[in-house]
């Protein structure tokens, strides 16, 4: 499949390595020449210079050959105009555009009808909705929901004190006082496959998935503290800050920003009339501690400098806030920062290259695609759900008669009646949802896939 | 360093030379030529060993693979597939001396096509082959046929460019299509194709067999090794004509094609560097004819002759017809020329690259005009489009490099002892990969009379030429070896 990618931003390099990896024909197109020579270099990608809304350019790039168009350039109107343009030029290619202004994202829907877009992605929004997501489960560090909702997969570290420290898998079941299963553990930055006998050690991050309901019990029985996030903290206005704090409005949580540049602070007021911000240094302790960063339930870092994230975020966990969100813009540093007590860790451009991912493996793939796909433990893993089909091989077969590929785990199955966390005799039919967690190497983009 | 990688890389290519030697011991098999069919035999059997022991100790090689690898890479495979490759000629007793083995198929794979041997009928036709085969392998690369088969350096990797880069004559290398692998995939296919095509028309002229594939293969190279002492000389006027035009055919940049293949006709008619090319030998040809007006016989017979040498040395072939070093001066002078400027970018001959000479003039056109002119801003353009100050700052780093290794070169073999003449067109010859100089390595002579010291000197110059430099040079340098 051919795909251009226009913009060889964060999110464009981001997309090219992702996509070039899973051995798409990918052509690069930027106005800056030292970037792409710089991306050309390191994965196997063909790169043209210039305007990616110009026809000729486009033409070039091979635009009238090509599958599917992706716009990620720094400017909502050229990623717009490029994809019209495509669409003009191809009528059969698909077309997806990064659209970050607030402005536009209302008006998101209607924009993807006139202008023929098949997605539209807005990475400070999801990463918004993401955040949203994680305060209303606090002792979590990441989450992402599957099956509508009702299976999740978290992620948690072990602390000193923590009760499943030292703990064998086989043992979980009772300390955890319901029934989950570890997916995947990061120890030391690489990612584990444990099975029975592995013992859980202070320091790692584990992945559990778990019926939805049965996340407050592991939270009880892990004596995580949970109580109601009411007080928010946000450093730094920018978007996501500004989508953020829409929706937390919603939920009735009170919400402070504070905020450097004083025109977008009164930019901020005016349009969030119910926030409280602050015209201040974020990185200033004496800011922080005056603006009551000792009270609030939660403390999220979303300046334009990951230095500067880290900075409030280690300042706040010290402080003894109960849970830290940092965004983190470069996530090349995870090694770096990875043992640094940062709480959860929420990257835009990740989120929005996995969405855009999710939609290329389905164009791949007419039938049978992933309903859902979310990167875990820091890229080494991806957890997707497949919808069990017509087509789908061993329906009805218990799975110890089912050999899986290596690094693939079926790790949870929804059946209308309910969802259950497989071991030998269970099995899936068709309508079930399943959740598979793979390996970063191994492309799947249909259930078939998994068997061996 | 990752020097694990290397030698993986280095055991896939032995093996594809392995597999390529294999048709030149069937074709001794079909000749019963015993000796030969021993050295071919046994140059398997140590290449087999080579990769074994490679394969065993870099098992488990990581895939980090950068630039640095990448131009390592090419420079040490080269030499180690010289250093194997030379093994049939020293084993089956045809060449007796290791060091001119080496020579000779450094040669080969060089596309230079300069010989040690004084003659060549007495040869063994797997060796001769081979000899020819070499110039074939080494013409497009192996390491671009390797890309060609094997994802190299991990899917998705783009470091795999620069061994494109470093393999690939020109100043400014690219994909053709995304893939690494798609690209090279295509340049060999356009590659066999015309090779197929330089072969029929070679059988249409009554030419055997095998002496077609042979000078098919001698074409498609730019290389130069003939099956007769006389190299092309015997053959009718009608198979020199068809030998004229394949070597202009693969003096071509080989992305011309690929435009044709997409119908891009006018961006390929528009080449400047095409353009050039193409004047260059229409001029040297008018210009030669006019010289020779009384040399041949009848006009038709010195335009056959003359487009023939211009063809052969422009290409950096090096066939020849007749015996170019009893011309007069001023045609040696004007070849002479030809030999430094050489073929197209991307194609499959030596020399400076029209190209690279192109870009040279213009900078060279803008410097005068930025003495005149000194606040006007100006560029370099190419094809009417502006070119990388990048490209042209590693454009004359090539020609001062290039400078630099001809002369010390020229010095060096001097002490020989043999004329001037003789010695910096043996230099030219090696360094651009033609094959015949003038004088004692005119195209009646060869190169068995110099000393083992100026052999070295001279293979060293082949490679160098080859490869464009850099991938050679690296290898002397120290922080290449250093830890990063």
């Amino acid at each position: 499949m051919k795909i251009l990618i226009a913009g060889d931003g964060k999110v464009g390099a981001l997309l090219t390595q992702v996509l070039s990896m899973e051995g798409y024909d990918i052509t690069l197109i930027d106005s800056k020449q030292t970037v792409l020579e710089n991306s050309v270099e390191r994965f196997d990608v063909m790169a043209i210079q210039g305007n990616c809304a110009s026809m000729e350019i486009l033409e070039q790039a091979g635009v009238m050959d090509a599958d599917l168009m992706i716009a990620a350039t720094s400017a909502d109107e050229i990623n717009l105009l490029s994809c019209l343009t495509a669409h003009g030029m191809n009528p059969n290619i698909h077309t997806i555009a990064r659209i970050r202004n607030p402005e536009y994202s209302n008006q998101i829907y209607k924009m993807r009808e006139r202008f023929a877009l098949s997605l539209a992605v807005n990475p400070e929004k999801q990463a918004a909705v993401e955040i949203e997501h994680l305060l209303k489960f606090p002792g979590f560090l990441k989450r992402d929901t599957f099956a509508k909702g009702r299976v999740e997969i978290v992620e948690l570290r072990i602390g000193s004190e923590s009760k499943l420290k030292d703990v064998a898998l086989n043992d979980l079941d009772t300390t955890a006082g319901c029934k989950v299963l570890v997916c995947v553990v990061l120890r030391k930055g690489q990612a584990i496959a444990p099975d029975g006998n592995f013992v859980l050690r202070e320091g790692d991050r584990i992945f559990v998935t778990a019926p939805t309901d049965n996340m407050t019990i592991l939270l009880k029985s892990l004596g995580v503290i949970t109580h109601k996030v009411k007080r928010v903290m946000i450093c730094g206005g920018g978007r996501v800050s500004y989508y953020l704090a829409q929706r937390l409005k919603k939920s009735g949580i009170m919400v402070q920003i504070i905020e450097q540049n004083y025109d977008k602070c009164l930019e901020l007021t005016n349009k969030l009339p119910y926030a409280c911000v602050v015209h201040g240094d974020a990185s200033s302790q004496a800011l922080l501690d005056s603006e009551g960063i000792k009270d609030c339930d939660a403390l999220i870092t979303m300046t334009g400098m990951d230095e500067q994230n880290i900075i409030i975020s280690l300042y706040g966990n010290n402080c003894g806030v109960p849970q830290v969100i940092t965004k983190i813009g470069h996530l090349d540093n995870t090694q770096i920062i990875e043992n640094l007590p940062l709480g959860s860790i929420i990257s835009p451009k990740e989120l929005c290259a996995s969405a855009i991912v999710r939609y290329v493996r389905a164009m791949h793939n007419q039938t049978g695609a992933a309903i859902t796909l979310h990167t875990i433990a820091d890229g080494h893993a991806e957890a997707l759900e497949f919808l069990v089909e017509k087509n789908t091989r061993y329906c009805g077969v218990p799975l110890k008669d089912v050999q899986v590929k290596k690094n693939v785990l079926i790790a949870c199955i929804s059946h209308r009646s309910g969802t259950e966390i497989p071991n030998g005799e269970s099995s899936f039919n068709i309508g079930d949802t399943v959740v598979v967690v793979s390996g970063r190497e191994e492309v799947l983009y249909q259930l078939n896939d998994i068997f061996v | 360093m990752n020097y694990k990688i290397i030698g993986r890389f280095l055991a896939q290519i032995l093996t594809v030379e392995g597999v390529f030697m294999v048709p030149a011991a069937v074709i001794c098999i079909v000749n019963n030529e015993i000796p030969a069919l021993h050295g071919f035999l046994w140059s398997l059997l140590i290449i087999c060993a080579v990769v074994l022991v490679l394969f065993l100790t870099c098992r488990k090689a990581e895939s980090r693979f950068y630039a640095k690898e990448g131009l390592v890479c090419v420079g040490i495979s080269w030499i180690v597939m010289g250093l194997l490759g030379c093994l049939p000629f020293f084993i089956s007793g045809e060449i007796p001396n290791y060091l001119d083995a080496l020579f000779e198929i450094v040669s080969g794979f060089t596309t230079t096509g300069a010989s040690i041997l004084p003659e060549v009928e007495s040869l063994s036709r797997g060796i001769l082959y081979w000899r020819s085969f070499s110039h074939w392998l080494g013409g497009m690369g192996v390491l671009v046929f390797l890309l060609a088969i094997v994802p190299a350096g991990g899917r998705g990797n783009g470091y795999t460019m620069h061994i494109l880069r470093a393999e690939s004559p020109g100043p400014n290398v690219g994909k053709l299509v995304p893939k690494m692998k798609d690209t090279a995939k295509i340049l060999y296919l356009m590659y066999i194709l015309l090779t197929v095509l330089n072969i029929v028309f070679l059988l249409i002229g009554r030419m055997p067999a095998f002496d077609a594939v042979c000078t098919a293969l001698g074409t498609a190279g730019t290389g130069g090794f003939g099956i007769r002492n006389d190299s092309i000389a015997s053959y009718s006027p009608y198979l020199q004509n068809v030998c004229t035009v394949f070597m202009l055919l693969f003096g071509v940049n080989f992305s011309c094609y690929y435009l044709l293949l997409m119908k891009q006709f006018k961006s390929v008619f528009k080449d400047e560097e095409l353009r050039m090319y193409m004047g260059v030998v229409l001029g040297s040809v008018v210009l030669i004819v006019w010289n020779l007006k009384d040399y041949y016989s009848t006009f038709g017979e010195t335009v056959r002759h003359v487009s023939f040498q211009v063809a052969s040395i422009i290409t950096t072939t090096g066939f020849a017809t007749t015996d170019f070093d009893q011309w007069p001066s001023f045609s040696k002078a004007i070849l002479l020329c030809l030999m430094v400027i050489g073929a197209c970018a991307g194609s499959t001959g030596g020399g400076l690259k029209c190209g690279r000479a192109l870009l040279l003039l213009k900078s060279l056109r803008r410097n005068i005009r930025k003495v005149l002119h000194p606040q006007k801003v100006q560029i370099v353009r190419n094809n009417g489009q502006m070119v990388n100050e990048k490209i042209l700052d590693n454009t004359n780093a090539y020609l001062a490099a290039y400078v630099v290794i001809v002369l010390l070169s020229f010095i060096l073999i001097s002490l020989d002892g043999f004329s001037i003449t003789t010695n910096i067109s043996a230099v030219f010859a090696c360094f651009n990969n033609i094959g015949p100089g003038f004088d004692a390595v005119g195209p009646t002579c060869n190169f068995g009379s110099y000393s083992a010291f100026s052999k070295l000197i001279l293979i060293g110059d082949m490679l160098a030429g080859r490869l464009e430099i850099f991938p050679i040079l690296i290898l002397f340098s120290r922080s290449t070896w250093i830890r990063r």
